[in-house]
């Protein structure tokens, strides 16, 4: 943990390659961001001087100096300042960078109205304040870096998948059963993203597909750089597909763009016709949603007619599969449409 | 909690263009079709900005009304999010306003 701030390392997102057993961090949560704190503090200086005529005296003078310096919790903690000190002539630290962005606009802002209840100090202040316009996208980093991502997979024509969903929808189970559908038809790897464990991504593995897991931390869906520094490890081949499994949860991963092909909404039907009314965000951010456990379906009261609606409701060009991934129905169909959009890329870039 | 998230990337991006002034009011223009809790956003802004040269600074957020564009008619309308559907009955339908996520404005001294 951080001694200044408080924030805790242990929410650092950590990517695992299952493959080489190596684990590197993450910099995403404010922990491990680069964070600038500011501290004074003072050197006790012992100087002895030899004087022309021989003398020698020593003396001790202590000086204050503030200094703000940036860490990230990537490396250990060992912060070296360089001091460069001249005792013979006053010295300035402060360091002044004068950036220029072009898309910030001053604005000189007169506050004409009055302050007859604010105390006096507040009026005064408000003279010297000023308006800046910034007009900047808040997920501009993330939708930025998706778009890098997009591009590495266009490069190496991969076919990357998103899938979200809430927990227990069987994602995982729908993976070993496209992974061995798809054998010796076309390569797939996989990125699993959790919160903790890397039990899905063992699961993965023992079916010979490479994977890299990443675990969150404390987060709730994944972000583009997280897939940018899986990509690194997992190094997907060329004309392939990569499943990314995202954290079991129907409300954030719709926001963050992560620079896939598309976002596949995994609804099994244990879950209630209602789930895509109830969380229209992610059905509307997904190209494709999957019915699973259809297998129950004599068992439940589940209307698949009116979720389907639901679903058109939200995002009428939805595109509904309805398959078990345990027992096998209905995955033809959604992989001879994998294979379609995976041509598709290739043919595109 | 993607609001923290959130807020962690406003909080970031307000420090880029303040440096070392005080920030005393941040406006933020949120679409209703964003997925994010405004009141979530304010609860985390507190948090996030202790500390720092934002902290004490007011938290404005003006919610933007989502609004539809029909394919067909070209007529634009309030958007339901649980019913994309054009008066014409047209479901071909484009979101042009409420998925606004963005840092508006700021006011330093």
């Amino acid at each position: 943990m951080c001694t200044t701030c408080g924030c805790s390392d242990d929410a650092d997102p950590k990517v695992t390659n299952l493959q080489t057993g190596a684990t590197l961090r993450v910099g995403t949560s404010p922990s491990n961001r680069e964070h600038v704190h500011e501290h004074s503090h003072s050197h006790l200086h012992t100087h002895e001087h030899t004087h022309a005529d021989g003398l020698t005296h020593s003396h001790e003078h202590a000086h204050m100096h503030e200094h703000e310096h940036a860490h990230s919790h990537d490396h250990d903690h060992t912060h070296e300042h360089e001091h460069a000190h001249s005792h013979d002539h006053a010295h300035m630290h402060d360091h002044e960078h004068a950036h220029s962005h072009d898309h910030a606009h001053m604005h000189d802002h007169e506050h004409a109205h009055s302050h007859d209840h604010a105390p006096s100090s507040a009026s005064s202040k408000s003279a010297s304040r000023s308006v800046i316009e910034l007009e900047r996208d808040i997920l501009n980093k993330n939708n930025q870096l998706a778009e890098r991502n997009r591009g590495y997979f266009e490069g190496r024509k991969v076919l990357a998948l998103n899938l979200v969903s809430s927990p227990g929808s069987g994602k995982t189970t729908l993976l070993e059963k496209l992974i061995s559908d798809l054998h010796g038809k076309m390569e797939i790897s996989v990125i699993e993203g959790d919160q903790a464990t890397d039990a899905d991504a063992q699961r993965i593995k023992a079916t010979g597909c490479k994977v890299v897991q990443i675990n969150t931390g404390s987060g709730c869906h994944l972000e583009s750089d997280m897939i940018a520094a899986a990509l690194k490890e997992l190094d997907p081949a060329f004309n392939s597909i990569v499943a990314i499994e995202n954290v079991g949860n129907l409300v954030c991963p719709a926001l963050f763009d992560l620079g896939e092909a598309c976002k596949i909404a995994i609804l099994s039907v244990t879950e209630g016709e209602d789930k895509p009314l109830k969380y229209p965000h992610m059905f509307r951010a997904s190209e494709v949603m999957i019915l699973n456990k259809i297998d129950l379906l004599p068992y439940l009261k589940f209307d698949v007619n009116k979720c389907i609606e639901n679903a058109m409701s939200i995002n009428p060009n939805i595109r509904v599969f309805q398959i078990s991934a345990s027992e096998g129905a209905g995955l033809d169909e959604l992989l001879s449409w994998i294979e379609q959009r995976a041509k598709t890329m290739a043919a595109l870039s | 909690m993607h609001e923290l998230s959130i807020m962690i990337n406003i909080v970031s991006i307000v420090q880029e263009h303040s440096q070392d002034q005080r920030v005393v009011r941040v406006k933020l223009e949120i679409g209703k079709l964003a997925a994010v809790v405004p009141d979530s956003l304010r609860f985390c802004f507190d948090v996030c900005t202790k500390g720092t040269n934002l902290e004490g600074a007011v938290l404005e957020i003006d919610e933007i009304e989502p609004l539809g564009e029909c394919n067909l008619c070209m007529r634009r309308f309030p958007l339901d999010l649980l019913a994309v559907r054009c008066p014409c009955g047209s479901r071909s339908v484009k979101c042009v306003a409420g998925e606004e996520l963005k840092v508006k404005e700021m006011e330093v001294e």
